[in-house]
């Protein structure tokens, strides 16, 4: 059935048939990414046993990313869905890149007229 | 051209006497068989009551504003009152009026029955849609009691962090009226991409559902920030977290960059269905097929799109030189996309047999706002230009005619529009018209003064203003005054057609989109049988019986 949804060949002239139940993936392979997850989370936690200087937020983050690439695929289904589904998540990784990217930007540029912990409205 | 089997059937609806009877108004009693419905028609009504109930609130907090203003100093209230006026008056019209506004009630009213569908793809959703709504506006509405909020509906930090004001009720509303619009959002995706009939391919779907679903994509994709934004902002009231404070390490320019971040989509959420109606009215109107049918609806993509790119143009005066030149430059890029829809449908208008009802007149006067709405917006992406006019009443007349001028005056022509296959009772054309002068004029009196003070320096949200800016003040409150009699002369028009108004017959208007293939109002389950969709704006096989009858279709 799985095999059905991923090589029926796209019909974009009008709406297709859509299967009853969607795919089910074996409980062993759930627990296998349930198990590859707990891992990398005990991993986050000792890789701050070393001290790799800025490294470290990298390498906490790389983790969190393959972390969350596991979930999308195996408990999000995203591996057996069309490939039209993995366009939209990776379109709103770009447009969540594109946010965070033109903060920095002006964030870094006006980094230089701040006054360090200086607020004078807040924090009464 | 498409095979006409189905069509000869539907040709009954179209001509003939009103199917006697049944129709989804008196399909089913009582109170709980509307608030408790799945149909999407019924969803429609119920969301349309609402969101003018909303839109009656927000007028009459636009009333209070601009009475206060009448003359220089104290008019009806002192100035904390003042403040709590105009944020409510900014936060209902945009969060519960405008935003739902045409997706959600005309939306979902026309949406299944232009795809010749039964319904949309999940009822349950869109009734929770509408739960959410009405629960969010609860919450939203329950902090005029609690301490009504002072921030100006953008809620920008510090001062939202720090305001004595109920800002966390009003913030877990629109929280909640964010939902409401994601699974308005969600549901049309999947019913424009799954429930089209056979012969509706993507380029030959109605250009307000080209529209809708480029809203609907905005609508999933922004929304969840604001929720974030909001998120965060309660967190730092109550927690003090300091995302936003310098004091703990944050940055108030942050909020802004999220607020904005959803809230520029956010207006073109409120516009591009606007545009979608007025590519109907301008077709249907000028009997003659829409002109550039593949650059309109592309175009409405690409809004859609570029509206993710321009959010810093809110922040000028906020922002490093470096972010603001890549805004300001983006900024201009979007202006394309809605010139390409305002040339196409000059085009269309050209040699057409122009039919100058109610609906068409606001059709035209969206043309004729929404470009001054848009043209205003060029000075204010000029970087230089912005330092002298931005928080002036310059950028409250622009966003009004573009919010007003182009959102609300659509949405009020496509309601006459589709007023006879909603309620199945037609209107005094007189009445409309009347009241359509009465909006235009009162319109542009309030707010092209406002251009006026504005340029010359009249800051806007102020309380009070010098001398040399009362007369600007006064004349503006007067066409205030004349908008609402406008508006009430319009709700009048409506009443009275709902007690008094003949019969409308199923194609009034001579349309070939689908909604005009069955009667007015369609029957419980819309069609009896799948009708087969043709091009939507091929007109010819549509004769005009009589003003009564209203068209009927012929052979070719």
């Amino acid at each position: 059935m799985s095999q059905d949804t991923t090589t029926r060949p796209a019909d974009a002239s009008h709406a297709d048939g859509h299967a009853a139940l969607g795919h089910v993936v074996p409980v062993p392979l759930l627990f296998g990414v349930l198990g590859i997850l707990l891992v990398l989370t005990f991993a986050t936690v000792a890789i701050t046993w070393f001290d790799l200087g800025s490294l470290n937020l990298v390498a906490a983050l790389g983790i969190a990313v393959v972390k969350a690439t596991f979930v999308l695929l195996y408990f999000m289904h995203l591996r057996w869905d069309k490939p039209f589904n993995a366009v939209v998540i990776v379109s709103s990784l770009v447009l969540v890149m594109l946010f965070v990217g033109f903060a920095m930007i002006d964030s870094i540029a006006y980094q230089p007229d701040v006054i360090p912990g200086y607020s004078p409205a807040m924090g009464q | 051209m498409s095979t006409h089997g189905p069509v000869k059937q539907v040709a009954t609806y179209g001509g003939g006497p009103q199917v006697a009877g049944d129709n989804y108004l008196n399909h089913s009693r009582g109170i709980a068989s509307w608030i408790f419905t799945l149909d999407h028609k019924r969803i429609g009504v119920l969301y349309l009551g609402s969101i003018l109930s909303a839109f009656f609130l927000g007028g009459m907090f636009a009333l209070l504003v601009r009475t206060e203003l009448l003359f220089p100093g104290k008019t009806l209230m002192d100035p904390d009152r003042y403040n709590q006026a105009f944020t409510l008056h900014g936060a209902i019209m945009v969060f519960l009026f405008i935003i739902p506004g045409i997706p959600a009630a005309l939306g979902n009213v026309i949406l299944p029955l232009m795809l010749g569908a039964k319904d949309v793809a999940f009822p349950r959703l869109n009734l929770a849609s509408w739960w959410l709504w009405i629960i969010g506006a609860a919450i939203a509405l329950s902090s005029i009691i609690i301490g009504a909020v002072d921030t100006g509906w953008t809620f920008y930090t510090p001062y939202s962090t720090s305001t004595g004001t109920a800002v966390i009720a009003i913030t877990t509303g629109v929280f909640v009226l964010g939902f409401s619009s994601i699974f308005t959002g969600l549901n049309f995706i999947v019913t424009i991409h799954k429930l089209r009939p056979k012969g509706m391919g993507w380029f030959r779907m109605p250009l307000f559902v080209w529209a809708l679903y480029s809203t609907a994509i905005m609508q999933v994709l922004a929304t969840p920030v604001l929720g974030i934004t909001l998120m965060l902002l309660i967190a730092e009231r109550a927690m003090g977290v300091g995302i936003f404070d310098p004091a703990l390490g944050g940055d108030p320019t942050l909020y802004q960059h999220f607020f904005w971040f959803y809230s520029h989509p956010a207006v073109y959420i409120m516009i591009v269905p606007a545009m979608g109606v007025i590519s109907e009215l301008m077709s249907i109107y000028s009997r003659k097929h829409i002109f550039g049918y593949r650059f309109i609806a592309f175009s409405s993509v690409a809004i859609a799109l570029f509206s993710f790119l321009v959010w810093g143009h809110h922040m000028f005066t906020s922002m490093s030189p470096l972010a603001n030149m890549l805004f300001s430059a983006l900024t201009y890029s979007v202006s394309i996309p809605s010139a390409i829809k305002i040339f196409n449908w000059l085009a269309t208008m050209y040699k057409g047999s122009i039919r100058l009802n109610a609906a068409m007149l606001y059709a035209l006067a969206f043309i004729f706002l929404f470009t001054i709405g848009g043209l205003t917006g060029l000075f204010l992406a000029t970087l230089a230009v912005d330092i002298h006019l931005h928080d002036t009443y310059f950028i409250v007349a622009h966003f009004h005619y573009v919010m007003f001028g182009g959102t609300v005056i659509a949405f009020l022509g496509g309601l006459h529009h589709w007023w006879p296959k909603i309620t199945g009772k037609m209107y005094e054309e007189k009445w409309a018209a009347l009241a359509f002068w009465l909006i235009f004029v009162g319109f542009n009196v309030t707010f092209f003064t406002q251009f006026v003070i504005g340029s010359r320096g009249m800051p806007r949200r102020y309380y009070d203003y010098p001398e040399r800016f009362a007369t600007g003040h006064f004349i503006s409150s007067l066409g205030s005054y004349v908008m609402a009699v406008g508006f009430f002369v319009s709700l009048f028009c409506f009443v009275q057609s709902l007690y008094r108004g003949r019969t409308a017959p199923a194609n009034p208007w001579g349309g070939n989109s689908l909604e005009w293939h069955t009667q007015s109002p369609p029957p419980h389950n819309n069609f009896d049988e799948t009708p087969l969709a043709d091009d939507p704006y091929d007109f010819s096989q549509w004769k005009q019986a009589s003003p009564a009858a209203g068209y009927v279709k012929v052979g070719r």
